[in-house]
């Protein structure tokens, strides 16, 4: 065996065992298991952590000395406009695993996170245009920025859509799946479109690589409310895909019982 | 507090936006929960006869 044939076959190897495991993984009543297990951890640390950052950012936090207690909006602003990009994103995956392996799971996890992405995303807009008002004099303006969180909106409710739009549920996962990785373009131009465009958006405080432009005492609330919102974001599609796992079994039992008759 | 209007309506549709998903999200947990408890009930009184 020449030295090419031994790499394609370990490749492919490589690659069948990764499937089998995204497999393993993707098998409902394994799913179900697991979910039961983490559920709770999640739905707790998720209220704790978000109770703990709202109430600091509320009542602890210090004001900002240009904008006032304003800056509290913050708090609530800031991880919801990080989840509505991050849901996203995770809506994307399970469309890619969709297309690509045919995933089931992967299939109603991403009906199941577009709702809840298109909520965290009209959060991020409402709150936004709560903080415009009182600091830019408009609760909106056609700055690159909003305009494409706005689109990020729509890509969402297309989405939601899309996928109930035809009779076959596979057809419309398919079309969903699509729609969501044409969509992920829109994700950089978002994160970058301050930095592209001069916007009236500020550019971001916390950076990867960076030191945070932001004091301590707002940073520590900040970051705390962001994980208590990943956390609630996370528990809640965890639920309702297992709800939808559930209710597809209630389906396919009923459908066996009608047709044994 | 300035601007308490603008800070109390954020915080309340985070409330709502989060409470809202979530006690959703529970209930239809809960109601498939049941059902598939009662089809598998069925199933099996039906299976013992």
């Amino acid at each position: 065996m020449s030295g090419r044939q031994i790499d394609a076959s370990e490749g492919d190897t490589a690659a069948r065992s990764a499937a089998w495991s995204l497999h393993r993984f993707a098998n409902p009543g394994r799913f179900l298991r697991l979910a039961q297990k983490v559920q709770p951890w999640l739905t707790t640390a998720a209220i704790i952590l978000t109770v703990t950052g709202l109430t600091w950012g509320l009542f602890f936090a210090p004001a900002d000395w240009q904008q006032g207690d304003a800056v509290r909006i913050m708090y609530v602003h800031v991880p919801s406009a990080w989840l509505a990009s991050s849901g996203y994103f995770g809506l994307a995956i399970c469309s890619l695993l969709s297309l690509v392996w045919r995933h089931p799971l992967a299939d109603m996890a991403a009906v199941e996170i577009g709702p809840v992405g298109a909520g965290f995303t009209a959060l991020c807009l409402a709150t936004g245009s709560l903080w415009g008002k009182p600091m830019w004099g408009a609760w909106w303006v056609w700055d690159a920025r909003l305009t494409s969180v706005l689109v990020l909106l729509f890509l969402y409710l297309g989405h939601i859509v899309l996928v109930r739009a035809f009779d076959d549920p596979t057809r419309g996962y398919r079309a969903g799946s699509i729609l969501a990785l044409v969509g992920v373009v829109n994700l950089p131009i978002i994160k970058f479109s301050v930095d592209w465009w001069n916007t009236l958006h500020q550019p971001a405080s916390i950076t990867l690589l960076g030191a945070p432009t932001m004091d301590a005492s707002m940073l520590w609330p900040l970051l705390i409310s962001a994980l208590g919102f990943t956390l609630a974001f996370a528990a809640i599609v965890v639920a309702r895909l297992r709800a939808a796992v559930m209710e597809r079994r209630i389906r396919g039992l009923l459908m066996a019982r009608v047709g044994s008759r | 507090m300035t601007h308490l209007p603008f800070i109390v309506a954020s915080y309340s549709l985070a409330v709502l936006v989060l409470g809202g998903f979530g006690s959703s999200a529970w209930l239809r947990l809960a109601s498939a929960r049941r059902r598939l408890a009662a089809i598998d009930t069925r199933r099996a009184r039906e299976g013992s006869r």
